[in-house]
């Protein structure tokens, strides 16, 4: 089991209900998976550095889960045959990744644990 | 005995040790989500700053160039761009 990152981008046509709707469907592709959900942030709608699909802005959101390869394959297949997505990109977290973004969830706690 | 034929002294710039960033300051990880850092690492069109004007070591340097590659696919930094900064 490795720990990976994903961040989608999500149309803007959608609204609200819809896009909470796309993100408990790929929640659920991951569950099913036998994926570990550890974290998810919502960034919402977000100005894009460039037009995709025609687009200007994008709904982000990002999920922070421990999963096989395999996992990460059927979500990426998902997330390829879904039109809402705009674009998505998996990273696989080292240790140096981690450590960074739970520290980053926890600022004050962490900060406590660098310097006793 | 040598003397300076020079018909003015060259003039001894103040020069500062470069150091790398991350080394100094302990940054194991560059975040790609975090384009306000990123912007940092590159010029005013959006290309990647050399070391030698930097200073960044190797090691640091290729995480930079995946951070920011990264940041551009998923649109929070431009590919192209005019006057960044």
């Amino acid at each position: 089991m490795n720990q990976y990152e994903t961040v989608l981008i999500l149309t803007p046509v959608l609204t609200e209900e819809m896009v909470r709707e796309a993100v408990l469907k790929f929640e659920k592709v991951l569950k099913e998976n036998g994926a570990e959900l550890v974290h998810q942030a919502h960034w919402g709608l977000r100005k894009l550095a460039y037009p995709i699909r025609k687009k200007a802005t994008g709904f982000y959101h990002l999920y922070e889960f421990k999963a096989t390869g395999l996992a990460v394959d059927k979500l990426e297949l998902e997330l390829r045959r879904d039109e809402r997505i705009l674009r998505f990109l998996t990273v696989s977290l080292d240790k140096y990744a981690v450590a960074y973004n739970e520290s980053r969830r926890r600022p004050k706690a962490s900060k406590e644990e660098v310097n006793p | 005995m040598i003397t300076n034929s020079f018909a003015s002294v060259p003039v001894k710039e103040e020069t500062r040790k470069k150091y790398c960033r991350f080394r100094k300051n302990g940054i194991r990880y560059i975040d790609y989500k975090d384009p306000d850092f990123l912007l940092k690492l590159v010029n005013e069109q959006g290309k990647l700053l050399p070391r030698r004007l930097t200073g960044t070591s190797l090691k640091y340097q290729r995480k930079v160039a995946q951070a920011v590659k990264r940041a551009r696919h998923l649109a929070l930094m431009p590919y192209v761009a005019d006057g960044l900064r």
